[in-house]
């Protein structure tokens, strides 16, 4: 048997894996565990040993059919049945169906004389006749060293623990062993040393009252497996293992659009929002609008039909749904209908890590098309930067995978504006920037668009206002005198209309006195005209009088003349 | 102390000095370790408890659930099952001491 396992290993290029089932550990290691082969589990107390050995013989069982055996040095069948009851995982269902024996090995110390030589045949025949029971293919041993406290005589007990690790191996039964992390070494009672193929290393750290678990494969012989540290979570689902980098950058895009739920604000973004699938950030000052802006793309995918799944780590859903309805956004139909869900938790509750896990366990539950965090800065508190921003990009890559779009908000204080505390804007394909601008003794929200890869998209100031009819953007006043908003550019736009009406004002005026001036000049010139027609009426009645008087003299003269008997007139001389 | 307390006592003791011993030994087939802890066991048997016992050898690959329901792990295990404190003794048996005290048939030093 373990001869063709040895063939069938050679033909492929790696050693066969043993599906966990496991959420996440199949991906870190390639396919499972290998094969046949025993692995240890170590870690210390309340790490999750048990949990996940016995995970894996039920996902065995269900999930691929293959009836595994659970050994248990601590505890009892019904205390184990008990246990992970609340997993949702029956054990009394599988042991009836053949899938699952248990075996619960019972050492009292006191009740134990040592008489002589011995060995540990009776766990042999114990766990054999389980294995044949069933026809296991896995085996926990959980946790075997507890023997070390049953049998004194270390020698006889670490040669029998390797004849039956060997003997395991022999069965092509694929076995989890577990054991107590001890002082400086893997184990209490150093086991390791006798499972030389896989080691999983368990570890549920705290730090600053911050417990976080994780695990590392310390050794996976004859595998290409990740070695990094992996956070992990127990729920009621069982155990969610999360790679902690996502290997390539490689996910599919999307050229559709979506809308904000703000017209203007498509308008700024070529005309037609943001690409589906896309990281957003919206950073801003404290009070300048973030929530509300989020609120509105949340509604927007609600109005579309998507599902929108909306973190919030500040506010209560109760409370964004009351703020919200003051501007006129109703977000509780959405939320009736299921298309809205909120988590809202306070990022001190669990570790990042843990942050992470159900962020993911949410989407993965929800399928949302868009996932709104607000904000994240608030998950700043429970790690150091360096962390926040790795999980962030863990993210926005899990996400972007899922062509799910992600908006962040981001909480940023005046003076770093364009930099965001988390050094995150370099992940985010459209940037946001609300700011609170105060001028002349009030405050206005005034909102950039810093980037949008990808697309036109407008370079302009907008004042953001927000009423209780909802968001607006409007142009802000930009002239000679700078930026107004607010009353600054209320003011600014009367003032201009002053202006303008005293321009009308004067232009009148000047209209007026010059047609005072025209009136009064047509007056000169009638007058004027006036007197020259009364000049020349007088010089013509001058010319008329003295044409008669010359017709006169001349008749007169005439007269005389023939009065005289002067010469004919014809023969006058010259007069 | 008072008179049936005293009785008691010696009743337990008179019990112990003739009572009755039931003795199981499980081993996982004749190997050369099973035989020589039936072969020790006899042994103690026939010279200290002649007539009043009542032993068993059972092999577990012929019974495999009973080691589970024994809670058998070492083997050869004895089980004294009566008289009363119930004792486990692993091993062949050899030490012989070590048995009478556990058996409860010589006292303890």
């Amino acid at each position: 048997m373990a001869e063709t396992d040895g063939q069938n290993e050679l033909s492929h290029r790696q050693l066969a894996k043993c599906p966990t089932g496991i959420t996440g550990m199949d991906e870190i290691t390639g396919g499972g565990l290998p094969r046949g082969r025993p692995t240890l589990v170590c870690g210390g107390a309340g790490c999750g040993k048990t949990l996940l050995s016995m995970e894996f013989v039920v996902r065995g069982a269900v999930n691929y059919g293959e009836p595994g055996v659970f050994m248990s040095f601590e505890e009892t069948s019904e205390e184990l049945a008990k246990n992970v009851a609340s997993m949702g995982f029956d054990l009394a269902d599988l042991e009836k169906q053949k899938l699952l024996a248990l075996d619960f090995v019972y050492i009292e110390r006191h009740e134990i004389e040592e008489t002589g030589e011995y060995d540990l045949e009776g766990l042999f025949i114990r766990l054999g006749h389980a294995i044949d029971s069933v026809g296991a293919k896995r085996v926990v041993l959980d946790t075997v060293e507890a023997l070390f406290a049953g049998f004194p005589n270390e020698l006889i007990l670490r040669s029998e623990l390797r004849r039956l690790f060997r003997w395991l191996k022999d069965k092509g039964v694929t076995t989890l062993i577990t054991g107590e992390r001890g002082e400086g070494t893997l184990t209490r009672h150093g086991i390791e040393e006798y499972v030389s193929d896989a080691v999983l290393l368990l570890d549920h750290r705290v730090v600053d009252q911050i417990a976080t678990r994780r695990l590392r494969f310390i050794k996976y012989r004859g595998s290409v497996h990740g070695t990094d540290e992996y956070p992990f979570l127990i729920d009621e689902s069982g155990f969610s293992i999360l790679p902690v980098t996502s290997l390539t950058l490689d996910h599919a895009v999307t050229s559709e659009r979506v809308s904000t739920g703000i017209p203007r604000l498509d308008g700024m973004l070529g005309g037609q929002g943001y690409y589906r699938g896309s990281s957003l950030l919206i950073s801003g000052t404290a009070g300048s609008g973030k929530t509300s802006l989020a609120a509105y793309f949340a509604d927007a995918a609600c109005r579309r039909g998507e599902r929108c799944l909306y973190l919030a780590f500040e506010e209560s859903q109760n409370q964004i749904i009351r703020n919200m309805r003051s501007i006129g956004l109703d977000l509780e139909p959405w939320v009736k209908q299921g298309l809205l869900k909120f988590h809202a938790a306070r990022s001190t509750l669990y570790g990042l890590e843990m942050h992470l896990a159900m962020i993911h366990k949410l989407a993965n539950d929800f399928q949302p098309a868009t996932v709104i965090m607000d904000p994240i800065t608030n998950l700043s508190i429970v790690a150091s930067l360096n962390e926040v921003k790795s999980v962030l990009m863990r993210l926005v890559d899990f996400f972007k995978n899922r062509q799910i779009t992600i908006l962040f908000t981001n909480l940023t204080h005046s003076g770093e504006l364009e930099a965001t505390t988390l050094g995150v804007s370099s992940l985010m394909d459209t940037w946001l920037l609300l700011l609170s601008v105060e001028s002349s003794g009030e405050r206005n929200r005034v909102f950039h668009l810093l980037k949008s890869r990808g697309m036109a998209h407008s370079n302009q100031m907008r004042e953001f206002i927000i009423t209780d009819k909802g968001i607006d953007l409007v142009d802000v006043y930009l002239g000679p005198g700078g930026v107004f908003t607010g009353a600054a550019r209320l003011q600014q736009k009367a003032q201009e209309k002053g202006a303008a009406l005293a321009t009308q004002e004067e232009l009148e005026r000047r209209r007026r006195v010059l047609d005072r001036k025209r009136q009064i000049m047509e007056a000169q010139v009638a007058a004027l005209q006036a007197e020259i027609s009364a000049e020349e009426e007088e010089l013509q009645a001058l010319q008329d009088k003295s044409k008669l008087q010359q017709k006169t003299a001349g008749e007169e003269r005439e007269r005389l003349a023939l009065a005289r008997q002067a010469d004919s007139p014809e023969f006058k001389e010259g007069e | 102390m008072d008179e049936p307390k005293i009785k008691e006592l010696e009743d337990a003791l008179k019990e112990r000095e003739t009572g009755h011993y039931v003795l199981r030994l499980y081993v996982a087939g004749l190997n050369r370790i099973s035989l020589r802890a039936i072969e020790n066991l006899k042994k103690i048997c026939e010279e200290n408890l002649q007539g009043r016992y009542e032993l068993e050898v059972i092999d577990i690959y012929q019974q495999p659930v009973l080691a589970k329901g024994e809670q058998i792990i070492a083997t050869p295990t004895l089980i004294k099952q009566l008289p009363p404190p119930l004792r486990r003794f692993i091993g062949d048996l050899s030490q012989t001491e070590k048995i009478l005290v556990g058996l409860d048939l010589r006292p303890k030093k």
